[in-house]
């Protein structure tokens, strides 16, 4: 009997994709945004919202991830953006090799920024390093303010959060106060920008900041 | 289980008996999926009657403030119980990986 020592990383795979795809993008000065949140949280909505807001200013690229269907993918098109639509055929997450291969399908050239929409899903994508600079997490008020307790691990790895649906706060029983204790303690230096996709509220702000980040990306790249 | 037959490949083993993995509490993965997938997929010969032992490991945290090292039983509140600093960092917890195999020589 023999005993082989590995202590080889299960992820190792993906960690080493996730790796490459971060080069690429700092080579190329790009901002890349993991953006997650369960399903219905208002991702592509946001992301619309997003896409209109940056007309003209910057160009963008979407990788949209879905297990099915590429009506996401539809959406953000009809908004003169290009995007590449993942379908994971029912697997629960994007991995850094799906997304590596959807980067080389984009004419990132001129680029400044990509957006990559995440399966809907608040457990398995935190797992997944897609070569990232941050990850943006989305979370709605009609989802209620328990959700960071109960899937703590996405939120604590948020680069940013944004609440979205915060037009329907008054129909709600979203705790605002529960909400930012609950981020205190879990994740203290993520901002939190409250929005609304539908009326485009708060928006602005969630630019100011997100442009600000593009901004230094580049300047990175420049050095 | 190809990073151990490619392993064992390469080390002249015949037979595997033993997988010791390590699994942070903090990571996304349930112990009991990942032992009914091994049982599902190990009904070669390569692999049949092996036992796959899974060490979890706790969440612990280092405090920027105070310096403190402590084990967290929640895996919500990352905040240190030593000084109520929530600049904290997580220094165990996170681990995903395999940390041997045993197995028998050609």
């Amino acid at each position: 009997m023999v005993q082989v020592n590995m202590e080889s990383n299960l992820l190792g795979a993906n960690e080493l994709l996730a790796r490459k795809n971060r080069n690429l993008f700092t080579d190329q000065g790009l901002l890349v945004v993991n953006l997650m949140s369960s399903p219905g949280s208002g991702k592509t909505t946001i992301l619309e919202q997003t896409i209109d807001f940056l007309y003209g200013q910057l160009k963008m690229g979407v990788i949209e991830g879905d297990l099915y269907t590429d009506q996401d993918a539809q959406r953000i098109e009809k908004k003169g953006v290009q995007v590449i639509q993942i379908n994971t055929e029912g697997a629960c997450h994007l991995d850094a090799g799906m997304v590596g291969n959807a980067f080389g399908q984009l004419s990132s050239g001129n680029m400044d920024m990509i957006f990559i929409e995440n399966v809907g899903n608040l457990v398995c994508p935190a797992e997944f390093d897609l070569g990232e600079d941050f990850r943006a997490v989305v979370i709605s008020t009609t989802e209620g303010n328990d959700k960071p307790l109960k899937y703590p691990f996405i939120f604590r790895q948020a680069g940013v959060i944004l609440l979205n649906k915060i037009d329907l706060l008054p129909y709600t029983d979203f705790s605002l106060d529960k909400f930012s204790d609950v981020l205190a303690r879990l994740n203290p230096s993520a901002p939190i920008f409250m929005v609304s996709g539908r009326t485009g509220e708060g928006i602005e702000k969630w630019i100011q900041w997100l442009m600000g980040k593009v901004n230094s990306k580049k300047n990175l790249a420049l050095r | 289980m190809n990073m151990v037959r490619e392993s064992a490949l390469q080390s002249n083993i015949k037979k595997v008996n033993k997988l010791k993995l390590v699994i942070g509490k903090l990571s996304m993965v349930m112990p009991d999926s990942l032992e009914f997938c091994f049982q599902a997929l190990s009904q070669d010969e390569f692999f049949r009657d092996a036992v796959m032992e899974i060490e979890q490991r706790e969440i612990l945290i280092r405090c920027f403030k105070c310096k403190g090292q402590s084990a967290l039983e929640d895996a919500y509140y990352y905040v240190c119980p030593g000084c109520g600093s929530n600049e904290v960092e997580i220094i165990q917890g996170r681990e995903l990986y395999l940390d041997y195999y045993e197995g028998e020589e050609n």
